[in-house]
C-alpha cells in the first residue's frame, strides 16, 4: 500500500500541470522544504516565488499575481497561513476574488511537539467564516490528487489544509470516488452516521469495521468539502441513522461538528456528538500520540459511537 | 490636456468630492484633497488606462492602498468615463449603493479591493512580478498614506520589491503629515522615510510640492528611467489641499462640511481653479 504525504501529491499534480500551463505559480514563505515544493522550485524556477518568512506578503503577492493572469498556489504552514495572513486571505483573496489557492501544510497538530504556535486547530472556523472562501481538507493522497486536479480547473479562491505526514490511503489506486464539492460516502449505515474530514477519515473508516463486529451499523462520510458543505450528504446520512458523530482535527468550536450540528438541527433533528481536539493547548507529542490521547483513533471513535446508539 | 488645464481640473474634481461627501454625509475629505493631484497626474498623464482597455493585458495597473481616499478616485474615474459622476454624488455611502467608502472591484476601473491599510504595496509587488514573468511592459502604481506606513506589511512588500528588482513598480507616499490622531511625527515618526526606503533598496524621489502636477509628472518620468529597483515618490502634500477651511487640520480627516463651510470651500476651490487658468 503505497503512500505519500498529501502536500507532496499537490506538488506532483501542479508540476504535471505546469509542464504546459506557464501561468501556474507556486509561492513559498521559506517553506518549500516543509511543503515538499523543492522539486517544483527546482524544475520551474521561473514559476516559483520565494517571499521569505513573510506570510502576509506571500498572500498579497499571490493575489497581485492572480489579478494579472497567474494561477497562484501559496504554500505555507497552515498555522501561519490561517492566522498571520488571515486579513490578506479575507481582503486580497476572497473579497477581491482573486484566483489564489492557499495551501495550508502541516495542518492541525501535525507539528505536535512544537506547541500551540504551530498548531492550526482554528483554521476551519476562521477560513469558513470568510465570504467567498472555500475550504477543503482531503483525507488521503489519492483524494488530494483528484481535488487538486479539480481546483486547477476553477478560478476561485480556496483554502486547502493538508497534514505533514503520509497517512494510510482511505481509497484504492484507480478507484477513487470523487465529485467536486460532494462528500464521499465510504459506507452506508443505519445506526450511527460518522462524518469526518482529513486525517480523521481513516480512523472513522476503521471504527466502522470495529462497530460492525459489535453489530452496530455505521455510515462513514468523508466531508473533505467543508465549504461549500455538502448538506445533502449530511441530511441523507443523518436521516438514515439514529445519531450522528462528527470527528475532526480541530478545536471544538466552529469546525465540522458545529456545521454538521447546524444542518442536522434544522433539517433532521437527532443527537449530534462532536469529537475534536480540546479547547486548550494540546498535550505534547507526535500527532498520532495526540490523537490517541484524545480518543481520536479507531477505538476511540468506535467507543463513542457505541455509547451514542446504546 | 495641458498642465494648466489639469490643475484646473483637479479643483473641479475636488468640488465633485465635496459634493459626494456632503450628499453621502461621510468620507475621508482631508486625504482626498491631498492625493487628488497624484491621481490626476497618474490617470491623465501617466497611465494607459481607459474604460476601453481594461481587458488589455498590458494596461497599467493602479492599486489605491489608502483606500479611504476612494472619493478622490471616484471623481477621477468618473472623469475618465468609467461611470457618471452624478450617480456617485447621488448614491455615495447610501443604502444599497455601489459606491461604498472604499475601493471595490465590482466597479469598472477598480481592480483590487482595499480599505485595510498595508495591503496595496504587497499586492502591487505581485502585479509587477506578473508583468516581468509575462514579458509585458505595463507599469504598476500604488498610493499609500504616510500614517499607513506604520503597518508592517508595507515593509514586507518593500523588501520583496527590491529583491525582485521591480523597476516597473512605482509607489507614492501621500506625505500629508496628518492622521486621525494628529501629526504623524507624534503618532509614529516618519521623518527618516527617505532613508528607510533607500535602505530597503528603493530609488527615492522627493516631490517637494506633491500638490503640483508638473512636479509629480517629472518625478513619474524620472522613475521610468530607473532600472533594477523600484521607485517611491515621497509626495509632500497638504491635507485638505484646496481651501484654508480644511487645510492642514487633523480634524478634517473625515469631517463633513456644514453649509457655511461648504460655501466657503466651493468659493476657495473656484478661486484656485481661476488662478490656475489665468497662470
Amino acid at each position: 500500500m503505497s503512500k505519500i504525504a498529501n502536500k507532496q501529491m499537490i506538488c506532483e499534480v501542479l508540476m504535471e500541470a505546469a509542464k504546459t500551463d506557464k501561468d501556474i505559480v507556486a509561492l513559498c514563505s521559506d517553506s518549500r522544504g516543509s511543503g515538499s515544493f523543492t522539486p517544483f522550485a527546482e524544475t520551474y524556477p521561473d514559476q516559483f516565488v520565494e517571499t521569505g518568512i513573510a506570510e502576509q506578503n506571500l498572500v498579497s503577492i499571490s493575489a497581485g499575481l492572480a489579478k494579472c493572469g497567474k494561477k497562484s498556489y501559496a504554500v505555507s504552514p497552515a498555522c501561519f497561513l490561517s492566522t498571520r495572513s488571515y486579513e490578506q486571505a479575507k481582503v486580497d483573496v476572497a473579497y477581491s476574488n482573486t484566483n489564489v489557492k492557499l495551501i495550508g501544510i502541516s495542518g492541525g497538530v501535525s507539528y505536535g511537539a512544537l506547541g500551540m504556535s504551530h498548531h492550526s486547530a482554528q483554521d476551519i472556523a476562521a477560513m469558513s467564516a470568510i465570504p467567498n472562501m472555500r475550504v477543503y481538507i482531503p483525507s488521503d493522497h489519492l483524494q488530494t490528487k483528484e481535488l487538486t486536479k479539480a481546483l486547477l480547473k476553477d478560478e476561485k479562491p480556496a483554502y486547502i489544509r493538508v497534514g505533514r505526514n503520509a497517512v494510510d490511503p482511505v481509497y484504492e489506486e484507480g478507484n477513487v470516488p470523487f465529485e467536486m464539492d460532494k462528500a464521499t460516502v465510504i459506507c452506508e449505515g443505519s445506526d450511527v452516521a460518522i462524518i469526518a474530514c482529513g486525517e480523521m477519515v481513516g480512523p472513522a473508516k476503521a471504527a466502522a469495521e470495529l462497530l460492525k463486529e459489535q453489530g452496530i451499523s455505521a455510515a462513514v462520510v468523508d466531508m473533505y468539502c467543508i465549504k461549500p458543505l455538502d448538506t445533502a450528504a449530511i441530511v441523507k446520512a443523518a436521516s438514515n441513522a439514529k445519531a450522528v458523530l462528527t470527528v475532526e482535527e480541530h478545536a471544538p468550536f466552529g469546525g465540522l461538528g458545529s456545521m454538521v450540528s447546524q444542518v442536522v438541527g434544522s433539517e433532521c433533528p437527532r443527537k449530534v456528538v462532536n469529537m475534536s481536539l480540546p479547547d486548550a493547548p494540546v498535550i505534547t507529542g507526535t500527532s498520532r500520540e495526540v490523537f490517541d490521547y484524545y480518543g481520536l483513533n479507531a477505538e476511540g471513535i468506535a467507543k463513542k459511537a457505541a455509547e451514542l446508539v446504546k | 490636456m495641458n498642465m494648466e488645464n489639469l490643475t484646473a481640473l483637479s479643483y473641479d474634481l475636488r468640488k465633485d468630492v465635496i459634493d459626494m461627501i456632503c450628499a453621502g454625509k461621510a468620507g475621508h475629505i482631508g486625504g482626498d484633497m491631498s492625493v487628488m493631484d497624484t491621481l490626476v497626474a497618474l490617470y491623465f498623464n501617466q497611465m494607459n488606462v481607459t474604460p476601453d482597455n481594461m481587458d488589455d493585458p498590458n494596461h497599467d495597473r493602479f492599486v489605491m492602498s489608502k483606500g479611504h481616499s476612494v472619493e478622490a478616485l471616484y471623481a477621477v474615474l468618473a472623469k475618465k468615463g468609467f461611470f457618471p459622476i452624478q450617480e456617485v454624488i447621488d448614491t455615495f455611502s447610501k443604502f444599497g449603493s455601489k459606491f461604498i467608502g472604499h475601493p471595490n472591484n465590482k466597479l469598472p476601473g477598480i481592480e483590487m479591493n482595499s480599505g485595510s491599510l498595508g495591503h496595496g504595496l504587497p499586492v502591487s509587488v505581485g502585479m509587477a512580478l506578473a508583468g516581468k514573468m509575462n514579458g509585458l511592459t505595463y507599469r504598476v502604481y500604488t498610493v499609500m498614506g504616510d500614517g499607513e506606513l506604520a503597518e508592517g506589511s508595507v515593509w514586507e512588500g518593500a523588501m520583496a520589491a527590491s529583491q525582485y528588482k521591480l523597476d516597473n513598480l512605482c509607489a507614492v507616499v501621500d506625505r500629508n503629515r496628518l492622521q486621525i490622531s494628529g501629526n504623524t511625527e507624534d503618532v509614529m515618526h516618519q521623518d527618516d522615510l527617505h532613508e528607510r526606503f533607500r535602505s530597503f533598496g528603493w530609488n527615492v524621489i522627493d516631490v517637494k510640492d506633491g500638490n503640483n502636477i508638473d512636479q509629480l509628472n517629472a518625478a513619474f518620468e524620472e522613475a521610468k528611467t530607473v532600472k533594477g529597483k523600484p521607485t517611491v515618490l515621497i509626495a509632500n502634500t497638504i491635507k485638505g489641499c484646496g481651501s484654508s477651511v480644511m487645510e492642514d487640520k487633523a480634524a478634517w480627516h473625515h469631517h463633513v462640511p456644514n453649509a457655511e463651510e461648504y460655501d466657503q470651500i466651493m468659493k476657495d476651490l473656484e478661486a484656485r481653479k481661476e488662478a490656475a487658468l489665468n497662470e
